[in-house]
């Protein structure tokens, strides 16, 4: 049984091998069919669209900079084995609660902001912290955990922002609350933080042939590369080796002496605090709230955009999380437009951009599933073939 | 005189009343290999599991009796405290992560890191791991156990016997390590491997190391062991130099005479007369239970009794014919023709039914009641119970009648047919999935393990209902069981499986010494009539 095993291994060495010489575009497109797949769309989506092509760039610069910092939160918990984590829901209500003090204090600026920053940090561990307890009961269970953990936090937040803020919680800023009533409303006005971060540094950039520049928020670019450093050095550290040790088997982990649910704790509060950061800069960049909307969407975003990008639920890089950020954003503005010049209806734009944003959600599940599936035939079939001799 | 590396002083426990172990004294001295053998279920994992501090001996009430490490009285509590005691194992099922590379999994947990600004401030998980550090360490383990091999190689797609040196390597690692227990190291490999590592063991053991090594093969035992104790049913039963020892010895302290064979005639059933089944060259990929090449003949109306080892693939026989794991080979059923393997619904349209090892997860629906599990085979494969309008519907009447007379025949002591299964007792819960197995009126009955999880006095009910099936309905019953005792009850003759393959077929009244080699692969031994 050894020797078969031994002559399994060498021999899909050199299938692997002899596949990836021979047919290197082929192996290619299958190893990378879904960010591949979702290229094309993009391609032929942008060609429809009859978008100038500085206005699409822009587009998709200020959406890279205002999502990217959501979607990279998503890695850890990957790499823990835990899945996409729906629960960075939680990480953008702290984000928006920040808000809401720093809004109350009538701060501007970078101060408000880099406050807003720091003080969505206490609240996203102490909402990430609840969100791993939960995960420690459900493992295994953890993706749809998150949603429906989505959900049941929606209504609390709601009670918290329509019932308590103004009542229990004083606010000082009488336009933040309904007139005549309490609670939040419906929107929030950040401008005088708006672009706090975007506009510290920003570079103009000339595109020769047409007339409006390209604008690059440095500074958001900058605290986006400082996060992919981090998660890239986080991997390195042993923390990161107990992420993947807990991701690959939690039995093995735990006769190891790891303890399973302390580091599955840390990696969903480490989520949840870059969530929340991400919520932050995304906000800033917009400048203003829709209180009982803007965060119910985040993890549904990220998701599909990480999917995109060719991350599974079982694998996730910084690359891919970037590069699926840019593919599913530009689907995003490209879509409703296309939509529309192809179909010559406007609503049906609108239904493109729906569409795209779950639909991509349930073609990249489908085709990774589909990939893992040849890998499973391809190593049955090889097997087959030895043990037959 | 020194005092020895470990001593396990009059160890009980018991799992729910049922004593597994009865004061069992062990004694290691350092840099001794010392043997323990034993049957499947006689208490060797209990053992260890409380020598290793596992969860589930204190989570069952602990145990009685005292250890010491080097004289010292010790409490082990989780097998972290086993680990600061310098107590290393390798345990049966690998404990490797293939996704990480064989330096990371020496290294597991004890990591080497460099330090950094935010490791000075946050503690050290926050260092970056030191790889050119932990690969050294790892390289000289590798060299203890003479396994020449990359070490930054992945696990994944390694063949199994370098799995198993790199498992002893991660415990070598370990600086504090004084006894390393190996818990059937040799199961899974070459014979080529296994030599190497003998020697790995002879070598560690001559640098003070003590090895408790835990087997089935009686010649490797013999060949390596200083000491062997050999356990039964939770006694132990033998206690010698293995100087003293034979394979004849051991195999027939291990296996031991437990139950009357009943007076019950045997028939005696001709290999090539007529067989209702005939398997050839079986390959079933079951975990843990691969089946890799087996023919077998079964004679229509026997007993067929088929018995080894755990791990062997016995239990992988019926799941791969019922289409259960991964199958291939050829099985053919009289009257039938070739089954499709694969296929539970051609095996089940052949005639074969199955009373599976696993109750609860596979052979029952446990929140359904008593009827409807009984019918729900019935009623999905065949059609039965079935009203048959514009659409099927299900005839709950005739459901009702038949689950009636199914507990009456086999003595469901149950409140109704409305009864949900969860709440029966395993005795009856097995009787559930036998009457479920009836209903499909089998000609070939495949029963695995059936009175396992279940008290002694149900036992035998259960027995003597196949029995009884056997006889007055004719059915050809194969039955599966880990214990010998059982399969000498109410068996024809008894096939023996040994890594896959069929080994021999003995008569019941064989003696225990020929089923003990036969189980521990010494067939040669059996043939030439050495005892």
């Amino acid at each position: 049984m050894a020797k078969d095993e031994k002559v399994l291994s060498s021999t899909s060495n050199n299938m692997h091998e002899s596949q990836k010489n021979q047919f290197e575009l082929k192996w290619f497109l299958r190893k990378n069919i879904v960010p591949v797949f979702f290229f094309v769309l993009c391609v032929i989506g942008g060609y429809y669209s009859g978008l100038p092509l500085p206005f699409l760039l822009n587009e998709i610069i200020t959406r890279m900079a205002r999502n990217s910092f959501l979607v990279i939160s998503l890695i850890i918990p990957v790499l823990a084995g835990m899945g996409l984590n729906f629960g960075i829901v939680l990480g953008a209500m702290a984000g928006q609660f920040a808000y809401v003090a720093t809004v109350n204090w009538q701060m501007a600026g970078l101060t408000g902001f880099t406050t807003t920053a720091l003080l969505s940090i206490p609240l996203a561990i102490l909402f990430g912290w609840l969100t791993g307890i939960l995960f420690n009961h459900t493992k295994g269970k953890e993706m749809i955990t998150g949603i429906i953990l989505g959900f049941f936090a929606n209504g609390i937040y709601q009670l918290i922002c329509l019932y308590f803020m103004g009542n229990i919680i004083p606010i000082k800023v009488p336009s933040m609350l309904i007139p005549g009533s309490i609670g939040l409303r419906n929107t929030l006005d950040i401008k005088p933080m708006q672009y706090a971060l975007d506009n510290l540094l920003k570079i103009q950039v000339k595109i020769p042939g047409h007339v409006f520049p390209v604008s690059i928020p440095v500074a958001t670019f900058l605290a986006i590369l400082a996060l992919c450093l981090f998660t890239h050095y986080i991997v390195k550290t042993k923390l990161g080796q107990e992420f993947r040790i807990v991701g690959q088997d939690m039995h093995v982990a735990e006769a190891s002496g790891i303890n399973v649910d302390r580091v599955r704790i840390i990696a969903v509060i480490l989520s949840t605090i870059l969530a929340g950061l991400g919520q932050v800069i995304f906000l800033q960049n917009l400048g203003n709230i829709n209180t009982y909307g803007s965060h119910v969407q985040v993890g549904t975003f990220a998701v599909a955009a990480i999917l995109i990008g060719g991350a599974s639920v079982k694998k996730a890089t910084v690359g891919q999380a970037l590069l699926g950020t840019l593919l599913f954003h530009t689907l995003f503005i490209v879509s409703p437009l296309a939509g529309k010049n192809l179909v010559g209806d406007a609503m049906i734009g609108e239904y493109f951009r729906v569409f795209v944003t779950y639909g991509v959600i349930g073609v990249a599940l489908a085709l990774h599933a589909w990939q893992s599936l040849q890998e499973q035939r391809r190593i049955a079939l090889l097997k087959a073939d030895i043990s037959g001799e | 005189m020194e005092a020895p590396r470990l001593e396990m002083r009059d160890i009980s426990k018991e799992y729910f009343g049922n004593k597994v172990l009865r004061s069992v004294n062990l004694s290691v001295a350092p840099g001794e290999i010392h043997g323990l053998v034993g049957e499947n279920g006689a208490g060797k994992s209990t053992l260890m599991n409380i020598l290793f501090g596992m969860p589930v001996i204190r989570n069952t009430g602990g145990f009685e009796g005292r250890i010491f490490i080097d004289g010292e009285p010790v409490e082990v509590n989780s097998p972290y405290d086993a680990l600061e005691l310098g107590i290393g194992m390798v345990h049966q099922e690998f404990m490797l992560l293939p996704g990480l590379t064989i330096t990371e999994n020496i290294k597991i947990n004890r990591e080497i890191v460099k330090d950094n600004l935010l490791s000075k401030l946050l503690g050290k998980k926050l260092g970056i791991l030191d790889f050119e550090r932990m690969r050294r360490d790892a390289r000289k383990a590798l060299d203890r156990v003479e396994l020449n091999i990359d070490e930054m190689l992945p696990v994944l797609g390694l063949p199994v016997g370098f799995m198993q040196f790199i498992e002893i390597a991660r415990e070598l690692d370990k600086d504090s390590l004084r006894l390393l227990i190996l818990d059937e190291p040799t199961a899974v490999l070459t014979e080529k491997d296994a030599e190497t590592l003998i020697e790995v063991m002879k070598k560690l053991s001559r640098e003070g190391i003590s090895i408790l090594f835990i087997t089935h093969r009686l010649n490797e035992v013999l060949r390596v062991a200083d000491n062997i104790t050999v356990l039964r049913d939770g006694e132990v039963v033998g206690k010698l130099p293995s100087s003293e020892a034979t394979i004849e010895v051991l195999a027939e302290l291990m296996v031991g005479r437990k139950v009357d064979i009943s007076a019950r005639a045997r028939r005696g059933f001709e290999e090539d007369a007529k067989p209702i089944l005939t398997i050839k060259d079986l390959h079933v990929d079951m975990p843990g239970e691969r089946v890799s090449g087996l023919s077998l003949n079964v004679q229509e109306g026997e007993i067929l009794g088929i018995g080894g080892l755990a791990g062997h693939g016995k239990i992988g026989i019926a799941n791969g014919i019922m289409g259960l794991y991964p199958a291939r080979g050829y099985v053919h059923v009289a009257n039938y023709g070739e089954v499709e393997l694969n296929s539970p619904l051609s095996a089940l349209s052949s005639g074969m039914a199955f009373v599976s090892e696993d109750r609860r997860g596979m052979g029952l629906l446990l929140d359904e009641t008593i009827e409807l599990n009984i019918a729900v085979q019935a009623l999905l494969s065949r059609g039965k119970f079935l009203k048959k309008y514009l659409f099927n519907m299900i005839d709950r009447e005739s459901i009702r009648k038949h689950a009636l007379k199914m507990i009456k025949d086999l003595d469901i002591r149950c409140t109704g047919p409305n009864q949900i299964v969860r709440r029966l007792s395993g005795g009856n819960q097995q009787k559930v999935c036998i009457a479920k197995a009836l209903t499909l009126e089998p000609s070939i009955l495949f029963v695995s393990e059936p009175t396992r999880g279940i008290d002694v006095g149900a036992k035998k009910i259960v027995l003597d209902l196949l029995l009884q099936l056997n006889q007055e309905l004719g059915v050809t019953i194969i039955m599966t069981s880990s214990e010998l005792a059982e399969l000498r009850s109410i068996c024809d003759r008894i096939a023996i499986i040994y890594r896959g393959r069929l080994q021999g077929i003995l008569p019941v009244d064989a003696s225990d010494k020929e089923f003990g080699l036969m189980m521990a692969g010494e067939l040669s031994a059996v043939k030439e009539g050495v005892f």
